[in-house]
């Protein structure tokens, strides 16, 4: 290893700086013996967007709790921009299958709410300005004093985005975003998600059941299995970005997802 | 690209304009019956009419006796005799107010220890497994039972009501509490958690505010119970209160009185319950939607 980073391309510099390594993690847990995570080593580099995908009780959920510092891991190292990761973090932005809008707070009272609970109402008063920026950038102008239940599903996420990106982590895991809405808004949020992706330069980190939505978006996967929860493969998609909608029905695209859905039945019967 | 879509378009369009033929059209009423498409205020009104007419039936034919049942009639009567006495502030009014007050007391002492209590056991992993199975044990006695001990610890004055009222209505607000702390999701904890929120942050802008709604049920069967406390409070423990003219009226068979005073304290009820609607729709302003839904 020492020997490639003793030749470093400039050009590459910035593109290839780790910034989550997870190195051997496991997660064992003791009161029913389950081994949930086995021996995982993955490095997200700065701007990529990887995904984890695999069927229900692969590990998939207990690797983004742990990737999110809401629960230890029994074995391995966890990092984020060279900081062990023992706890939640601030550089770490997190996204659910549901919004998560409070309906007594306005749009931009649920956004700037993780500056709210981090340094107060005044700071919390003081990122409005940033976020008006952020809603900008999802298109949802003009709808900062609305409150969630005047927002459709699709809206909703939009606006939970922002309130991923207002401490500006370094880090988005993004658990299934998009699984709750229906299929038309999930395609136009996933595009609308890598623009914005691109946008930020945001490195980003995504939980998935859906192999198109995967490969649509990522630069890796990596494929799970479980009894115990591991990473099967790791496989690379090179499709030009931006990606587009189109490029679903490209024979590559194709042969990505069929390649994906193999390594995914295999010894599985699903 | 549009070259070709535009004769797409205009085909479409002569072939809705080639319809000129009369056309069979399939319109057909959808059913409902007679009873359903009555409005709530004539459907209301209809059934008191009802009511009144069988009650004056009953009364006028004999079927039943005065004493027990006295016809609408004079019962109507004496509910404006009642109502004039309250507004001309003679004897029933301090009886009157004297029950608002332990209605008040009751209430305000069964939020603040429901509420306390609530949290304690919906918050703590300590209040759930240690006093919870107390407060359920406690919950299905018959509370009423316990008047005499009230009375005999604090005696025949307003205390005892108030204590009695308090009691009963105190365990819907632990309980409404208490549930309305587990109803936030898997989703919203985890956000907080991810946020680094403290326990307090945690409890004070996301559990309570979610449980809200659930501490308002809790609040408007307390708001039931208040009322029933302190009325049987002074049934079992005597007074100046509205019981007590109750418990008179009834004793000298004016039924009438009982009636009409019953009906002054139905309103006494209906008015804390109002309250505490509109308290509801101000504080949980945004849950409007389905607390109408839940009334239609």
């Amino acid at each position: 290893m020492s020997s490639v980073v003793a030749t470093p391309s400039s050009e590459s510099i910035a593109a290839d700086t780790a910034v989550y390594s997870l190195n051997r993690v496991g997660k064992t847990y003791a009161r029913n013996q389950v081994v949930a995570l086995e021996d995982v080593s993955l490095t997200l580099k700065k701007g990529s967007f990887s995904s984890v995908i695999g069927s229900s009780g692969c590990g998939k959920s207990t690797l983004l709790k742990i990737m999110a510092g809401l629960i230890p891991p029994t074995t391995g190292r966890v990092e984020l921009q060279g900081k062990p990761v023992v706890g939640p973090r601030r550089d770490i932005g997190m996204m659910f299958q549901q919004a998560t809008l409070f309906p007594w707070r306005t749009t931009i009272q649920n956004i700037v709410l993780p500056i709210e609970i981090r340094d107060g109402r005044d700071a919390a008063n003081k990122a409005k300005e940033r976020a008006h920026e952020l809603l900008d950038v999802v298109g949802l102008n003009g709808f900062a004093d609305v409150y969630p239940n005047e927002l459709s599903g699709g809206m909703a996420q939009r606006a939970s985005i922002c309130r991923m990106l207002i401490t500006e982590p370094a880090v988005l895991l993004l658990d299934e975003p998009f699984s709750a809405l229906d299929e038309l808004s999930r395609d136009m949020m996933n595009m609308e998600l890598q623009r914005i992706c691109s946008e930020q330069n945001a490195t980003a980190f995504l939980v998935t059941h859906s192999i198109a939505e995967a490969v649509i978006l990522s630069d890796d996967i990596y494929v799970m299995k479980p009894r115990p929860g591991r990473l099967a493969e790791v496989v690379n998609v090179d499709l030009p970005r931006p990606r587009t909608l189109d490029m679903i029905t490209t024979p590559k695209f194709g042969s990505i997802v069929d390649y994906i859905r193999g390594l995914l039945d295999k010894g599985e019967s699903l | 690209m549009s070259d070709t879509r535009i004769p797409a378009t205009q085909d479409a369009a002569t072939s809705a304009n080639a319809v000129t033929e009369p056309l069979e059209e399939t319109i057909w009423e959808e059913k409902v019956s007679l009873l359903d498409r009555i409005p709530r205020a004539i459907s209301m009104a209809f059934v008191f009419a009802v009511f009144v007419g069988l009650w004056h039936g009953a009364t006028s034919l004999g079927l039943v006796s005065p004493i027990i049942l006295p016809t609408p009639a004079e019962t109507l009567k004496d509910i404006i005799f009642v109502g004039k006495n309250l507004l001309a502030g003679e004897y029933m009014l301090p009886a009157l107010w004297i029950t608002i007050l332990e209605v008040i007391y009751g209430f305000a002492l069964a939020v603040a220890i429901g509420f306390s209590l609530g949290v304690l056991v919906g918050e703590t992993v300590f209040g759930e497994r240690a006093i919870m199975p107390y407060l359920v044990a406690i919950d299905t006695m018959p509370k009423v039972a316990f008047a005499p001990l009230f009375v005999a610890w604090l005696g025949f004055g307003i205390e005892s009501k108030v204590a009695l009222a308090a009691f009963i209505a105190t365990f819907p607000i632990v309980v409404g509490t208490a549930a309305g702390l587990h109803s936030a999701d898997e989703n919203a904890r985890m956000l907080f958690k991810t946020m680094g929120a403290t326990r307090w942050q945690t409890l004070v802008k996301m559990k309570l505010p979610l449980a809200l709604p659930q501490i308002f049920t809790g609040l408007k069967i307390g708001a039931v119970g208040v009322m029933a406390g302190a009325i049987t409070g002074e049934f079992l423990g005597g007074g100046k209160g509205f019981g007590e003219l109750i418990r008179v009226a009834a004793s000298q068979l004016n039924t009438p009185r009982v009636f009409s005073l019953i009906l002054y304290l139905s309103l006494l009820g209906l008015a804390l319950y109002a309250l505490v609607t509109f308290a509801q729709r101000r504080v949980v302003f945004w849950q409007k939607t389905t607390a109408a839904a839940s009334h239609d």
